[in-house]
């Protein structure tokens, strides 16, 4: 593949919202009331819509026939670019709000870079999606505040969550091989850069939650090279089960 | 703003027009500016349209009601679904504003306002059913993503309030 950095670049992006987007949909019809439940799945909905984006630009840059869906659904576990804290599991609704939080105040930062972004595609998307995930980081933020100072119990849940999802947040600051490469080209983001802004504002809004900022500096790392915790494979065996059974299936 | 100009042939604006939003139906897609470009060439019609949220999976339905009516009308049609300049409210005309209140879907607010209703901080969304400005939030994402709930105190209705989005 002549682009080969460009369409990985373009996959580690995707990956994310994609991973992400597949948590939440497990919501639907499982919310913990019917706000919230529309709420996760309308969040899903924009993912999934960003998604099929990123991976039409993907299939025209890898030249060949290979369509959105190919890519969102016959790859390997290992094959994923996604980073570990997207695709940890809905233990409880402060789970799926703190991964939610500690996602969004990350895809925002990365999003407004992006739409600088010398590729115009890119750019174009990156456009497109900061509109809807400013809808994302206000949910997921004021939910932050409301569970961080709401109840004894709900404040120790969302601590309890924050504390298990800080070990995954390091790890959006990585760079892969291709990052770097694009980052050189002007197409891509710098996202070493982001980490200082990054945990000022999660740091300031779990203040304002009357959370306690985890203190743990042992961060997990893996998913943007392909090595992922175990909940990956039990997620993709949902999101990939059409098209194993049914190859070619169309909607 | 000059890349925000729609290009669409005056002979077709009335084919357009009769389109409308499969989730809104009183709203011509002509007056919530998802159309950004129709022009004909060689006897083929070429249409450019933008989604109003990523995700929108009204965007598809869209797509295939246009091709039916310029078929219609004896045109042959090519979509194109873009994404630059993004969508933005902006785009609603004022007729379209009028629709979606008479809907039951009250019009967006500019995004300061905007920003106080959806963190319940102020009240300014009027209730499209008794026209009151006592209303609250109720969800800040409703039956579509473009959509939160909101609730009159005063009649005490339950109505979608359209979104902001610049």
């Amino acid at each position: 593949m002549k682009n080969e950095n460009l369409y990985k670049y373009i996959l580690g992006i995707a990956d994310n919202s994609l991973i992400l987007g597949q948590r939440l949909g497990e919501l639907c019809g499982h919310g913990p009331n019917l706000e919230t439940d529309i709420a996760c799945t309308n969040i899903s909905l924009d993912l999934f819509g960003q998604v099929r984006s990123y991976f039409q630009y993907a299939g025209k840059v890898a030249g060949d026939n290979r369509t959105e869906d190919d890519i969102a659904m016959l790859r390997k576990e290992r094959e994923y670019k996604n980073v570990l804290l997207v695709e940890q599991p809905n233990t409880n609704f402060a789970y799926t709000i703190g991964r939610q939080f500690l996602f969004d105040v990350y895809h925002l930062a990365f999003l407004t870079e992006l739409q600088k972004s010398s590729d115009l595609t890119l750019s174009a998307i990156a456009k497109k999606c900061i509109k809807e995930v400013r809808y994302h980081e206000r949910f997921s933020s004021d939910w932050v505040k409301r569970l961080g100072d709401g109840t004894p119990e709900s404040k120790q849940k969302m601590q309890e969550a924050m504390d298990t999802l800080w070990t995954y947040t390091d790890e959006l600051f990585h760079q892969t091989q291709a990052d770097k490469v694009m980052v050189s080209d002007g197409v891509g983001v710098d996202v070493t850069k982001l980490k200082d802004q990054y945990y000022k504002a999660v740091t300031e809004l779990l203040e304002d939650a009357k959370l306690k900022t985890p203190e743990s500096k042992y961060f997990q790392k893996g998913g943007k090279d392909g090595i992922h915790t175990e909940h990956l494979g039990y997620l993709l065996s949902d999101l990939q089960f059409m098209q194993r059974t049914y190859p070619n299936m169309e909607w | 703003m000059t890349t925000t100009e729609q290009n669409i042939e005056k002979i077709l604006i009335p084919i357009l027009e009769q389109v409308s939003d499969p989730e809104i139906p009183v709203l011509s897609i002509m007056d919530m500016g998802v159309v950004r470009s129709a022009i004909i060439i060689n006897d083929t019609v070429k249409v450019e349209i933008t989604p109003t949220y990523s995700g929108c999976p009204a965007m598809d339905v869209i797509g295939d009601d246009i091709k039916k009516a310029l078929k219609d009308a004896g045109y042959e049609s090519e979509i194109d679904l873009i994404l630059h300049p993004a969508w933005t409210t902006d785009w609603i005309t004022s007729r379209g504003r009028k629709a979606l209140e008479d809907y039951g879907i009250a019009a967006p607010l500019e995004p300061e306002a905007d920003k106080d209703v959806l963190l319940n901080e102020k009240r300014l969304v009027k209730c499209t059913n008794c026209g009151s400005q006592n209303t609250r939030l109720v969800s800040q994402f409703g039956s579509t993503a473009c959509k939160a709930q909101f609730q009159c105190e005063d009649c005490q209705e339950p109505f979608d309030y359209f979104k902001c989005l610049k």
